[in-house]
């Protein structure tokens, strides 16, 4: 794909971005309570200081103008300051997110490693009893609800087995010098395995939880499209030739038939991000999720906008990848 | 009468040769499945279950008696028969909640639906077949709203409208009608330019006429098809927002609740997260697998 191309496409996004943008504004501002009241809480101010107070968060304003400030702040990383929390938005969500990060990529891994290999199996020997299996549980893991799975697991393995812990991110002691603040790389960067061992055993039932879903779908995916790449001629071409069917299957089939798969993961991805709310609450994981939900409780406004953009950001760009690389690995397909 | 239906050559004619629909030979394919016909029939049998709540709960769901909280099941030691499913912190019946639980679910599930599929429908009807600057408006807002994941947006919502009945059916259905939307307009794209369009055209019809009359009864199959798939989303989504809280709110059972206020007892009381659950399980396994039926039903690659 061409430079120009590329910037095209990012020159689409554009618009999708501000929409979302005028969205989320419209969301701050039909949110009930006056902005000032709230950040005031209990405390009792002078008229004087009120006024001021307004003028500086610029409520003062009219909306045209408050939204291209709105704007400016966002692309500046500035948020405003969490109410609750009194510090700015934008260092609380940085110091949740890499939790969240941590969770996703782990999600992402476990659907990646589970579905592909199942998926394949199951095309090989359709109809057999192991497609009949996969299939099934493909219906249940989209069909399972995240914060139910998740309490059957904490349940089951720590309740119950006691071989894994009940929530969290970390016990107690297993702390590591920060590098990347992803606590599965920093500790093993740090040679600390004990810490590792203490980050994986907290993370399995979270992200198994939160990447059940994605598996499933990405197993269906990968079965149906290595269904079709079986069917075409250069498959039957290769087995003439006398191939082995090891051989055939992951140096002809397979590199084709991962390339929905690829562009699907990309976009389930995105729907990661959602879920993370939920399993977050679940498993009392410190990321960003379980802190939108907690400040929904709080009446945390400028800290749920500035996360709704995020997540709305986030998602929008990794669509995008998705798009690129279905192009990228599929050079028949034009942008 | 008959005027009408000479310039209205729909799907419900083409199989006539035979003397059948394609409709009815698509819905006798998929009753031909025994899969598709039981998870009909325990998908029916919770549509019953919750318009019947009041004759089939065993005891008032939010009647509370502290001397008979946290029962077991009927087949543990110390439960009793009629709680079946044991009772839960305040001594209300757990199986009477459930019971009354899926009207929260089924309820909002189908109100989203309609909302979101009638909205949809016409968005992607209007989109597709007058395109021009309706298209490119309606396109955008649907680019726009798919920018935002799905619970995250409700989630903000709800936090700004705050929780209940209305407002989460709002939250959901704000974001819902899209999928129908960009179905129908896909739809309407490639329909436009048949003949029979064309016949009523030509016939003088005006373009509502067409899109309402015409095109419509067309395409049906494929909004059947997606509503049933989204149907099942949408009550995860509600029993995820009952989950954590911004559901609809106590005393209402609803399962998402039932399993939030269950994880305080797991250590013990298990049946109290654990049959809730079920029930949520049970009912979107049984409408995805009565859509995914339909739709290799209707799909026409499917067929022989």
């Amino acid at each position: 794909m061409s430079l120009g191309k590329l910037i095209e496409r990012l020159a689409q996004l554009i618009p999708v971005l501000l929409g979302v943008s005028v969205i989320v504004f419209v969301m701050m501002l039909a949110t009930p309570g006056d902005p000032v009241d709230i950040m005031l809480g209990d405390q009792q101010v002078t008229a004087e200081i009120e006024q001021a107070l307004r003028h500086d968060m610029g409520l003062d304003l009219p909306a045209h103008e408050r939204f291209i400030k709105f704007v400016g702040n966002a692309l500046t990383g500035n948020f405003g300051l969490s109410y609750y929390h009194r510090q700015p938005v934008m260092s609380v969500i940085a110091s949740r997110l890499p939790a969240t990060i941590e969770l996703s990529l782990v999600a992402l891994i476990f659907a990646l490693v589970v579905s592909i290999p199942l998926g394949v199996l199951a095309a090989v020997k359709k109809n057999s009893i192991l497609d009949r299996i996969a299939t099934v549980s493909s219906l249940f893991g989209v069909s399972l609800p995240g914060f139910w799975f998740g309490i059957l697991l904490i349940m089951f393995f720590a309740v119950n087995l006691h071989i894994l812990p009940v929530s969290g991110r970390a016990g107690f002691g297993s702390e590591v010098e920060p590098i990347t603040h992803l606590l599965l790389i920093d500790s093993l960067l740090r040679g600390r395995f004990d810490a590792f061992s203490d980050a994986l055993s907290h993370i399995i039932l979270p992200a198994i939880t939160l990447g059940l879903p994605m598996a499933s779908i990405l197993m269906r995916v990968t079965r149906t499209s290595m269904l079709d790449v079986l069917d075409r001629d250069y498959i039957t071409f290769a087995e003439a030739k006398g191939l082995s069917r090891t051989k055939i299957l992951i140096k002809h089939a397979l590199k084709n038939a991962l390339i929905p798969t690829v562009t699907v993961a990309a976009i389930e991805t995105g729907s990661l991000l959602g879920g993370n709310m939920v399993v977050e609450t679940v498993f009392g994981w410190p990321g960003l999720g379980r802190l939108v939900v907690e400040s929904i409780f709080v009446r945390n406004y400028p800290l749920i906008q500035a996360a709704v953009l995020f997540y709305a950001v986030t998602y929008v760009l990794l669509n995008f990848v998705a798009d690129i690389l279905y192009t990228v690995l599929n050079p028949r397909v034009k942008l | 009468m008959s005027a009408q239906n000479a310039v209205q050559p729909s799907l419900f004619n083409i199989g006539s040769a035979t003397g059948e629909t394609l409709l009815m030979r698509n819905l006798k394919l998929f009753a031909s499945s025994k899969l598709s016909v039981f998870f009909s029939a325990i998908t029916l049998a919770f549509i019953i279950m919750a318009i019947a709540a009041p004759l089939i709960a065993p005891h008032d769901p939010n009647e509370a008696d502290l001397f008979l909280r946290l029962l077991p099941p009927a087949w543990m030691e110390g439960g009793e028969f009629s709680y079946f499913l044991g009772t839960d912190a305040l001594g209300r019946d757990v199986l009477s909640r459930i019971i009354y639980g899926s009207r929260v679910s089924i309820f909002i599930g189908a109100a989203v639906i309609l909302v979101a599929t009638t909205i949809g429908v016409l968005a992607g009807l209007a989109a597709g077949f007058l395109r021009g600057w309706v298209d490119i408006g309606i396109s955008r807002l649907v680019d726009i709203l798919l920018g935002f994941p799905y619970l995250i947006f409700a989630i903000a919502l709800i936090a700004m409208t705050g929780p209940g009945l209305q407002n989460i059916i709002l939250a959901l259905a704000y974001k819902e009608w899209v999928i129908p939307c960009r179905v129908v307009r896909g739809e309407t794209l490639a329909t436009a330019n048949l003949e029979y369009v064309e016949a009523a055209h030509a016939l003088g019809a005006g373009k509502w006429y067409i899109m309402l009359r015409e095109i419509l009864p067309n395409i049906l199959s494929p909004v059947m098809v997606v509503s049933t798939v989204r149907m099942a989303h949408v009550i995860i989504l509600e029993a995820s927002l009952s989950f954590l809280g911004l559901g609809v709110q106590p005393p209402t059972a609803s399962w998402g609740s039932m399993v939030a206020d269950g994880r305080s007892y797991m250590l013990d009381e298990w049946w109290l997260s654990t049959f809730p659950g079920l029930a949520i399980l049970l009912l979107v396994l049984s409408i995805n697998v009565v859509s995914q039926g339909l739709r290799d039903a209707f799909d026409p690659k499917f067929h022989d």
